[in-house]
């Protein structure tokens, strides 16, 4: 069944693709920044971006794709989502740390600095 | 016919907000100001879980990612700039040659959205707070899932305090 793209303008309540739009836009911005940032910290918010992206989907299918969800599944969609977030905050602290290492060593957190791994 | 108001209208604007301040955070010039962007787009991606229908899962982004994600970043960007001067963007060309394939991949990723016929539930029934199934399946099905996350959270935190620490040299 094809969904055209005016479904996101009709009167109906936003479906799966208004979220997965939203989140594919996140993804390809978290993308870029990742890409083209110089500092690291940029670098590290365009990775936020797309986990944020990563979840937005997850809880997007959860709640409007496939049959309905029981038992065990039922709440799939905002385990994955609670998964992400811890293993974010894990990842935020550890890329804290080694920027500062970097910073420490190399007076900056541009990235290029740090292609070598050392001085 | 586009529909800008009734129940589409948190929609509306939330997207807006999330991203116009996610392209803010990933191309403004300082990154002090990017990271203030983030804030933003994080509170909007809460709203959008509430409209998802997840009360939970909101609170949490707004406590881990607003309260303790966006703190660290913010320590990060004030712990490493030493002024605040405009950091170096790349080249015109670099630019280009990251935005180019950027907006191919959004081309195919819409294409794939809008064409891929995803097997839709018929009934959406009313979102419930999710708060106490949860809470019984990360304690019950899920304890040990759980308890892996929480180490390796442990884990982490342990070694990048091990990781900043000053050593003599």
């Amino acid at each position: 069944m094809e969904q055209p793209l005016t479904s996101l303008f009709s009167a109906k309540p936003i479906g799966l693709e208004g979220y997965l739009l939203v989140a594919a836009v996140l993804f390809v911005l978290g993308l870029t920044a990742c890409m083209s940032r110089k500092n690291a910290v940029g670098v590290l918010i365009g990775i936020e971006l797309i986990l944020n992206a990563a979840v937005l989907n997850f809880m997007a299918f959860w709640r409007f794709a496939g049959a309905p969800l029981e038992g065990e599944a039922a709440l799939a969609g905002p385990l994955m989502a609670i998964f992400i977030i811890v293993l974010a905050a894990c990842e935020a602290a550890v890329a804290l740390a080694i920027l500062l290492n970097l910073y420490f060593n190399f007076g900056s957190v541009e990235v290029d600095y740090a292609s070598q791994m050392k001085e | 016919m586009i529909s800008w108001t009734g129940p589409n209208l948190s929609f509306w604007l939330i997207t807006l907000m999330v991203v116009v301040s996610a392209a803010y955070a990933a191309f403004a010039r300082s990154i002090l100001k990017a990271a203030f962007a983030l804030f933003f787009t994080l509170f909007g991606m809460a709203g959008y879980y509430v409209l998802l229908g997840s009360d939970f899962i909101a609170v949490t982004q707004v406590i881990i990612y607003v309260g303790g994600i966006l703190v660290l970043l913010m320590f990060g960007v004030l712990l490493t700039n030493k002024t605040f001067p405009t950091v170096g963007s790349r080249s015109w060309k670099a630019h280009a040659l990251v935005l180019v394939p950027a907006m191919l991949l959004l081309v195919l990723l819409g294409t794939v959205i809008f064409s891929a016929g995803w097997q839709k539930r018929a009934v959406l029934t009313e979102p419930q707070s999710s708060l106490e199934p949860l809470g019984h399946f990360l304690l019950g099905k899920y304890a040990l899932a759980l308890e892996i996350a929480g180490v390796t959270l442990l884990l982490c935190l342990v070694g990048a305090a091990y990781l900043v620490r000053r050593t003599e040299k």
